[in-house]
């Protein structure tokens, strides 16, 4: 089988779902890490237009952008786990949330670099991202793809478990359970997926990282 | 896979470039449909129930069945009528670069688009800067992905990303008239230039693609009104 390679940083939410989605399907891989204040030339040269990780490097060939690696990972490797729907209209519907998880998500990460008004901004961006995955993203299912995980939990899995660091981190408090009682019951069956709980990255730890950067941000600010 | 009975309706906007996307695949499959115009400044309650959380056109109704999202609605398409040509090919590694590009026309090129036409002054001249790379970056992009060329275009050979070309580029001169710039420079971009050329002679794109004239009409009154383009 053509080697697999994993361009990425530690504790970046968008490396760590190509991480759950190469583990699930047990394609083994190499993981090269990357100093961001320090591009290697490999990674210009694979990700050219946006110049950022993750980038899967599949038998030399670069695949870019972590839902387009998703993908690209359930499409080359469809065997069980099945990560999305099977049927089209079904699929549809997954890519709709993949969509919203990269379009609406940018809240979070946005959230932690803003402070004043820009901070009230992002805030309530994220809280409408949550309030609209909460109303209408789940129904009553216990995962986004049903009975199992798929892509799109993992999209909002390194969402939302990474929100809960960077609240902290920024001192606010938006995902609260009385208010989102779906999404913190699917968060917990998440971390219980067993190939999940053995790849998330401590939040005690995260935030002692977090908390550092948020205060650099804030100082430079 | 299913022909059954096949109700397809697309609620659309005539001038929505995101609309024309889905109209085309539609074409090209010779899928039958049944186009319902929506005033989006006034829209119908079919369309607020069908898609509640962004409430925008396009969407495609198939038995009943909403689905939203252009791109999506193209994949869907593919997916499900799968004779007649295929609109994305099957290799994952190339359907990985389509989706990168559909991604980065929608988020990149058309959030600098949105920048230009909402700016003034300094501003604006940034945004035309940013449009131009933009656009570099495009061209660099779509002569890696074709390296012979841009491939020979009909009504039987139309994929996604002649779709996506089509309807972003097509009507490249009502853009031109109305806001005075030329954005499509056939020297600054000679693939993508001749891409659309070849692309905008086809029958089934002049049958989709908005009328000029009209077409301008209303982005005079977007622009004069400083209105919001939206879908």
């Amino acid at each position: 089988m053509a080697e697999v390679k994993l361009h990425g940083t530690l504790l970046s939410p968008f490396v760590y779902r190509v991480i759950w989605a190469l583990k699930l399907k047990g394609v083994p891989y190499e993981f090269v890490s990357e100093d961001l204040s320090n591009k290697s030339a490999l990674l210009l040269k694979y990700n050219p237009v946006h110049k950022k990780i993750p980038v899967l490097v599949h038998g030399g060939k670069p695949v870019c952008e972590s839902m387009v690696i998703l993908q690209y990972i359930e499409e080359t490797w469809p065997q069980n786990p099945s990560l999305m729907p099977n049927n089209p209209y079904d699929r549809a519907h997954a890519r709709f949330w993949i969509k919203f998880a990269e379009d609406k998500g940018v809240a979070v990460w946005k959230m932690f670099r803003s402070t004043g008004q820009e901070l009230q901004n992002t805030m309530k961006e994220a809280l409408e991202m949550l309030q609209t995955v909460e109303e209408h993203g789940l129904g009553e299912k216990k995962f986004f793809n049903g009975d199992n995980i798929g892509l799109v939990d993992l999209a909002f899995g390194s969402i939302v478990y990474w929100l809960q660091v960077i609240e902290d981190a920024v001192g606010v408090k938006l995902f609260e359970s009385h208010k989102f009682p779906r999404l913190h019951a699917w968060l917990e069956n998440f971390k219980q997926v067993p190939i999940i709980e053995e790849n998330l990255p401590n939040q005690d730890e995260m935030l002692v990282v977090f908390k550092r950067r948020r205060e650099q941000l804030v100082a430079s600010a | 896979e299913m022909e059954g009975e096949n109700e397809v309706k697309l609620h659309g906007m005539w001038a929505s470039t995101y609309s024309k996307r889905v109209e085309l695949a539609l074409r090209v499959k010779g899928i039958p449909y049944e186009y319902i115009e929506e005033d989006l400044r006034n829209k119908s309650p079919l369309l607020l129930q069908y898609n509640s959380v962004y409430k925008k056109v396009p969407v495609l109704v198939h038995n009943g069945k909403p689905i939203t999202e252009s791109y999506i609605i193209l994949e869907y398409i593919d997916e499900t009528w799968q004779n007649g040509p295929r609109l994305l090919p099957q290799d994952p590694y190339q359907r990985a670069q389509i989706r990168f590009w559909a991604s980065f026309i929608q988020q990149q090129l058309f959030g600098s688009f949105y920048k230009l036409i909402s700016s003034n002054g300094e501003e604006q001249e940034k945004a035309v800067e940013e449009v131009f790379e933009k656009m570099n970056v495009l061209e660099k992009g779509m002569k890696e992905l074709l390296p012979e060329g841009v491939p020979e275009v009909d009504g039987n050979n139309f994929g996604v990303l002649d779709i996506l070309v089509t309807a972003t580029f097509g009507p490249y001169k009502a853009h031109e008239e109305v806001f005075g710039l030329k954005v499509l420079d056939p020297e600054k971009y000679p693939l993508l230039f001749s891409w659309v050329q070849k692309l905008n002679e086809i029958p089934l794109v002049k049958g989709v693609l908005p009328p000029h004239d009209k077409l301008v009409a209303l982005l005079q009154f977007i622009k004069q009104n400083d209105l919001k383009p939206s879908s």
